[in-house]
């Protein structure tokens, strides 16, 4: 029936992976280093990953678009990293990470390497510690925690609101090391436009170098798609300008199922759009919620007041502030996990309650933590018993600035507003992807040899990703995961000697590169790339975005065919092929965009029901909860490409034997 | 939901077209490494004060392209003053004339109508041109690899919290690791030097426990890489970290020259 085989071990779920793992097979070292393997992307699955690698002794090559490893877009995440180490002695667990990740995922997530992730995620605070990572600490000396949303303990670790930095740093100097004893060979400013599949196993790539536009071909006994999310084919989101899917989109066109794609991640907390200029939307970590009080006015009065100018949101009493999510889930309250504090947001300010000119706006508002509590704390502290109002306020202004204070300079550089003084606004917009390739529990695509870690792959974040997580899965997989699994491949592969690269697949494969470049160049219309992807990202994030419907899917499948003719018509790429040329780079993900967000419609069409960031319109609860159809839905869907615009579902069902699924309530 | 970016849609648009500006771009013009280069003019019209400096370069771009011409090639990713990749010479000062900001977090509102912005990109000879604005910064990279870690396996870690440091230190460490490596340092620098690049990643380990074990062969190799990838000396401007976009402290410089001249006397 199926062709997909998820090989996840058998036996009790904590035991699945010790046991698992001590009986992959090794490959002996003097075998390693005839054993090449490619690793694409150097975010923080693809560094630590290529490190770990070179350390064992393998032979890697690593590529990135960017010009340096240590840019890859995991640098921006801000703000944590979750870990069951309990160090704050509040009950949290390996069980509780397991159980709250395929929660908050909406019971759409593997039990096994859900379950994996969260067994190996102490270790990588420790591993992370050891090279230099510079976590925050308390005075005592040991490291600090705070909450993320979707949980009620303090498992998250960070380092301000640069966690993604720190982490990213700490895999760099790791790959670097590595880099420096020759153990890793580094490709920066190289793209991989293109997979090479030889007697159906992967055997390497082919990348163009952007700054000579040479393309050059790539040998490796396995190949490692560490090349992120796909969120870019909104326009606008929270994603680096560069980030795209092509990597995965080209091995999903040489075969590889493309699993969940309608799972879009919709982050609650960004800086609303300013205009139409806009090129990308800038996050507010969702750490922001542990001290920031999510709420718009209770009466219209006041909301036309705020939009005209004459009232500001200071000024709105107490008693007229409807803080919606405290209001609607006492429970977590603010800490609700992001698709749901999405839609509560979007839900207000759809009935008319957004506070900016838009209407799509909702306050974050640290006012009364930075008084009354951070204020409160440093004033006892400094043994003041009575103080100002005045006093309070400057206290916990130095408190809140150590936590947030990059995040607050931020917002102040791109919105001229100082959110020490006044409430933040805040929108949700594009931030993570669920949905990638589709993988097994090696963390092999359904190719033999292809391998796809990190965000690119759809394993282990269900339908809607917890905060905090995506830190946490792409070093899981790059330092904890695929240095054993892969052993289960390449050593039956220390036989295949290196297959030179004049080989006819090479050949063909380039071939076929170089004839889509030249067909960009050839087209010489009148339109820019960004022309047809802001196209694009308006149908996707109208139609297929915070909440959908069938009816809206259709016409967007529609729509996106017609983009997609007539970008191959009328597109104008400027410059020549053999240079540094970023119209061409675009020219090249915008083409796959377009392909994927067609995918990404059907698929949100054949799920006739709702969970995490799908929400089907057609499926709610009374109370606008998401509708799950457990029956009939609780698989998840790869699809297998035929040609451009026609696919074949798969289907693999899921299977909980150890955490009882419920409608998912945060009330 | 109205999509963000069609405006045209919403009565009151809040870009706000009366305060728009006009501005003269000297934009500096070099078709790759071996080019001469020169500097050409561009108009940049109707430039909303909400823009960032990287918009505007976006919107003289597209018509650039709809004309026919070439675009302007300049490096750029994250957007949010995280990543590193932007690098403009803006009126004279990297990243542009406001403090503790990178180009792509620097806003239009800072600059006004009729305004003649001069751009070009990092000049130094250990960053040779690409193309236009994009420089080769790989030997940031180099140093890096020369010495820029702690030697620790994947899986050999004791658990994190077996090793306290001292809040201060992992506070001091942390702002030194900000860093985002865009090299405004060295454009900044008459000498074009690297120091405090390298003194940051020096500081970082200096400060931590586990950094100690090599601190000696760390800082003799970082500091041997930058002087071969041809960075000038120091002479104690401090434009560097006047330039910062992270504002990491001179004291990194300083503290590299005590670990640098530690190690010498400890590696005779």
């Amino acid at each position: 029936m199926s062709k997909l085989d998820s090989k996840i071990p058998e036996g009790p779920i904590d035991q699945k992976w010790t046991k698992y793992k001590s009986t992959i097979p090794l490959v002996n070292p003097a075998n390693k280093r005839h054993l090449e393997v490619i690793v694409v992307g150097s975010g923080l699955a693809g560094s630590s990953a290529a490190a770990t690698l070179a350390e064992m002794g393998y032979s890697v090559k690593v590529f990135c678009f960017q010009d340096s490893a240590r840019r890859a877009h995991s640098i921006a995440a801000q703000g944590g990293i979750n870990a069951a180490k309990n160090y704050q002695n509040d009950g949290d667990s390996v069980y509780r990470l397991f159980y709250d990740t395929i929660k908050g995922g909406d019971y759409r997530a593997r039990e096994g390497n859900v379950h994996r992730l969260a067994e190996v995620s102490g270790s990588i605070i420790d591993q992370c510690v050891a090279q230099g990572v510079p976590f925050a600490r308390e005075y005592g000396g040991l490291l600090s925690n705070r909450s993320f949303g979707g949980t009620q303990v303090q498992r998250t670790f960070y380092a301000a609101g640069q966690t993604g930095q720190q982490l990213l740093l700490g895999a760099y100097s790791g790959l670097n090391r590595q880099i420096g004893l020759g153990n890793v060979k580094m490709y920066a400013r190289h793209e991989m436009l293109d997979i090479v599949n030889i007697d159906g196993k992967c055997r390497g790539i082919i990348a163009r170098d952007l700054v000579t536009g040479k393309l050059e071909r790539h040998f490796g006994h396995a190949v490692l798609l560490c090349t992120g999310g796909y969120g870019n084919v909104f326009y606008l989101s929270t994603n680096a300008m560069g980030s795209n899917v092509t990597a995965a989109w080209k091995a999903h066109k040489r075969g590889a199922m493309f699993a969940n794609p309608c799972y879009t991640q919709i982050h609650p907390t960004c800086i609303p759009v300013s205009g139409d200029h806009q090129s990308k939307l800038t996050l507010m970590s969702e750490s922001l919620r542990n001290d920031g009080r999510i709420w718009v006015p209770k009466k219209k009065e006041d909301v036309e007041a705020i939009r005209a100018g004459k009232k500001k949101g200071s000024d709105i009493p107490e008693e007229d502030r409807d803080y919606y999510l405290e209001r609607r889930y006492p429970a977590f309250g603010n800490l609700v996990p992001r698709d749901v504090a999405s839609r509560a947001s979007k839900e207000r300010c759809d009935a008319g309650y957004g506070v900016n000119k838009t209407g799509e706006a909702v306050y974050l508002d640290f006012a009364s933590n930075m008084k009354y509590k951070y204020g409160k704390q440093v004033a006892t502290l400094k043994g003041i018993a009575n103080p100002t109002e005045a006093q309070l306020t400057e206290f916990g202004k130095e408190v809140v600035k150590e936590k947030y204070g990059n995040l607050f300079d931020m917002y102040k550089q791109i919105t001229g507003e100082d959110p020490y003084e006044i409430p933040m606004m805040i929108y949700p917009a594009v931030h993570y992807t669920m949905g990638g390739l589709w993988v097994d529990y090696n963390l092999m695509t359904n190719i033999e040899g292809l391998y796809a870690l990190g965000e690119a792959n759809f394993s282990d974040h269900g339908a809607n990703r917890l905060g905090a997580s995506a830190l946490m899965q792409g070093l899981a997989d790059g330092y904890f995961v695929i240095p054993y699994t892969i052993g289960a491949y390449l050593s039956k592969e220390i036989g295949t000697k290196a297959i030179p690269t004049d080989k006819e697949e090479f050949a063909k494969t380039e071939q076929e590169v170089q004839d889509r470049i030249n067909k960009f160049f050839a087209i010489k219309g009148t339109k820019s790339v960004d022309y047809f992807h802001k196209r694009l990202g308006k149908i996707m994030w109208e139609k297929c975005g915070m909440a959908r419907n069938k009816e809206g899917l259709e016409w967007a499948i529609a729509e996106i065919q017609k983009i997609r003719e007539e970008f191959w018509k009328d597109v104008r790429v400027p410059g020549d092929a053999n240079e540094f040329n970023p119209e061409l780079e675009k020219a090249n993900r915008v083409a796959d965009f377009i392909e994927l967000g067609e995918l990404m419609c059907k698929d949100a069409l054949n799920r006739n029901e709702s969970c995490g960031g799908h929400f089907r319109e057609e499926f709610q609860t009374e109370e606008g909860e998401a509708m799950r159809d457990d029956e009939n839905y609780k698989y998840v869907a790869a699809w297998e490409m035929k040609e451009v615009g026609n696919w074949e579902l798969h289907k693999e069902d899921l299977i909980y034997e150890n955490i009882k699924i419920a409608q998912r309530s945060y009330k | 939901m109205a999509f963000p970016f069609a405006l045209s849609l919403f009565p009151k648009p809040f870009t706000k077209m009366s305060g728009n500006m006009n501005l003269t771009l000297k934009v500096w013009r070099q078709k790759n490494t071996n080019d001469k280069g020169k500097f050409e003019t561009y108009k940049a019209e109707n430039i909303s004060p909400d823009m960032s400096f990287l918009e505007m370069f976006d919107v003289v771009n597209e018509r650039l392209i709809v004309e026919g011409k070439e675009p302007i090639a300049f490096d750029h990713d994250c957007r949010e003053g995280i990543c590193g990749s932007c690098s403009m010479y803006i009126n004279g000062r990297p990243h542009g004339p406001n403090n503790g900001v990178t180009t792509c977090q620097l806003h239009m509102r800072s600059f006004k109508d009729g305004d003649i912005i001069v751009v070009e990109p990092w000049r130094s000879a250990a960053f040779p041109v690409i193309k236009d604005l994009a420089v080769d910064r790989s030997s940031f990279d180099r140093i890096q690899a020369a010495g820029g870690f702690i030697s620790v396996n994947t899986g050999n870690a004791q658990d994190a919290n077996s090793l306290p440091i001292p809040k201060n230190d992992a506070d001091e460490s942390f702002a030194a690791a900000a860093c985002i490596g865009c090299g405004a340092c060295v454009a900044a620098c008459k000498n074009s030097s690297a120091m405090l690049f390298v003194g940051a990643k020096v500081t970082q380990f200096a400060l931590l426990p586990q950094g100690k074990p090599e601190a000696t062969q760390r800082v003799l190799a970082m500091v041997n890489q930058m002087d071969a990838e041809g960075f000038g000396s120091c002479t104690n401007t401090g434009a560097c970290s006047a330039e910062c976009p992270k504002e990491i402290s001179l004291s990194v410089i300083a503290r590299m020259n005590r670990e640098y001249l530690s190690a010498q006397l400890f590696a005779e």
